[in-house]
């Protein structure tokens, strides 16, 4: 068996279009940590238990530790960097704030990352959906109970903003 | 993860020439890539290490639609759970299928895995997946959570390994009367679920009787016209975790008779379990407490509890009295 090769990958990132030169078994979120210098997705068990590397793939919350970087090279994937606009936060992570729905901080990019998904999808979540929507994404400091008034703070402030846009 | 080859086939045809026709399972050679929730895990445990990954989420003849027609449903095998676990036809005419699906791991994984994976994947016993430990599954000489840790392992006794099998989808398209088509060398083959499944043996260390050679291309179900069906599922958390035990029933009633049953348990046996000795009773009788009674007896006779796992049998039983009660409401 010939030793393995590296392959080119075009990855589209927060709509930027990164070509990489990398080994198969490389995984989307090495590659976004090491190869694009994107930190935003945190590797933590690596196995798909915890949710903390949470990116938007095509439109939906997938863990990138189980997606091997190869395997993106023509899909729109979205990271925790690509949300806010210039010194604008996105209005989940304007609630994450305001509702104090982080301790440690570890998980909350992975989180966030899932509930934008879930208002990108539904603009107006009941609170069993906004849940269900976090459902992949373990928090070991406890902070549930505010993570879920982020969640519905932050399709207010995304109604909100969509209003005045008007 | 070991190194590996990457290769992105145009056709099935030329997917299935890239395998082999040794037991699936087999921890070298080439692997299918479909949503690689459980391959990957595998891999980085080292309980997998294929020379080779084959890409078959691009193949344009592997389906990721769902399709009905007056026979049934027929499911490519590239649909994910989400996908199960959203469309109308399947939550309004399979409910069970589209629980278990809801029901099974977290969005994110449900985005990703696909059906044909999550059949095939492998289980969650805590010998088998601990790199460390050689046990009867990955070849050793003996199954070490017979004696050991087995909470949460089988209660019935059908092979050397005690793993449960850990699909929630599989149990209910077991009781859904789902069939399996595949695809290999040797051409094409559909068969009855309660076949594709098959207790590993030392001649084939794997849960199902799938070739080396072929991949799964869909799974059908057969019209549910008449049918209600239902999924309940006990994990030890609320929410992402692999069944304790899982439950799918599906009921034909006609005017308080039950015309026909169909009752299939997870997390009991190294397979998805189908237990006919309760759809024997169920069939033909008046639905009552009384009947439903009998039949979650029926369902777990002839279990043998291991050492720490005997709660299973009283919380199966409960299962059932539950699923059934709630079909024929």
């Amino acid at each position: 068996m010939e030793p393995s090769r590296h392959l080119p990958v075009t990855l589209s990132v927060n709509g930027s279009q990164y070509p990489i030169l990398i080994e198969p078994r490389r995984t989307l979120l090495d590659a976004l940590r090491h190869d694009l210098g994107l930190t935003g997705a945190k590797k933590v068990c690596d196995m798909g238990d915890c949710g903390a590397c949470t990116v938007i793939v095509d439109g939906k919350a997938m863990y990138a530790c189980l997606l091997l970087a190869v395997d993106c090279d023509d899909r729109e994937i979205t990271t925790i960097e690509g949300l806010a606009t210039g010194n604008e936060l996105d209005p989940v992570q304007e609630a994450f704030i305001r509702a104090d729905a982080f301790q440690c901080g570890f998980c909350t990019s992975g989180q966030i990352m899932s509930l934008r998904a879930l208002l990108d999808a539904n603009p107006e979540p009941d609170d069993d959906q906004i849940l269900r929507a976090v459902t992949g994404n373990l928090c070991r400091c406890g902070a549930y109970p505010n993570i879920l008034k982020a969640g519905r703070l932050a399709a207010d402030l995304q109604a909100q903003a969509a209003s005045n846009g008007q | 993860m070991k190194p590996f080859d990457f290769a992105r086939p145009e056709t099935i045809e030329d997917a299935v020439a890239m395998l082999d026709a040794r037991p699936a399972g087999h921890a070298n050679g080439s692997a299918l890539l479909a949503g690689g929730t459980d391959l990957l895990t595998l891999m980085k445990a080292d309980l997998s290490a294929p020379d080779r990954l084959i890409d078959i989420k691009r193949l344009a003849e592997l389906d990721n639609r769902i399709e009905e027609d007056e026979e049934g449903l027929t499911i490519g095998a590239l649909v994910t759970l989400a996908q199960l676990e959203e469309d109308p036809r399947v939550t309004a005419l399979y409910p069970a299928l589209a629980e278990a699906s809801s029901l099974a791991a977290t969005p994110q994984l449900r985005h990703m895995a696909t059906i044909g994976g999550n059949l095939l994947q492998r289980p969650r016993c805590w010998y088998f997946r601990n790199p460390h430990v050689h046990c009867w599954l990955k070849g050793g000489d003996e199954c070490q959570a017979r004696q050991g840790e087995n909470q949460r392992h089988a209660i019935f006794d059908i092979s050397p390994c005690v793993a449960v099998h850990p699909s929630d989808p599989a149990t209910a398209l077991l009781a859904l009367d789902a069939t399996v088509r595949l695809r290999g060398a040797a051409g094409e083959r559909e068969l009855p679920i309660a076949d594709f499944f098959a207790p590993p043996t030392a001649e084939r260390c794997t849960e199902t009787i799938i070739r080396g050679d072929e991949l799964i291309v869909a799974v059908r179900l057969p019209a549910a016209q008449g049918w209600r069906s239902t999924y309940l599922k006990a994990m030890d958390r609320k929410v992402w975790a692999f069944a304790l035990v899982g439950v799918a029933a599906a009921l034909r009633v006609d005017e308080g008779r039950v015309i026909d049953a169909r009752l299939a348990l997870g997390g009991v046996a190294p397979i998805p379990w189908r237990a006919e000795a309760a759809e024997r009773l169920l069939a033909g009788s008046d639905i009552s407490a009384e009947v439903i009674s009998h039949a979650a007896e029926a369902a777990l006779d002839g279990a043998q509890p291991l050492a720490k796992n005997a709660y299973k049998i009283l919380l199966a039983k409960a299962l059932v009295r539950r699923a059934l009660m709630a079909l024929s409401g």
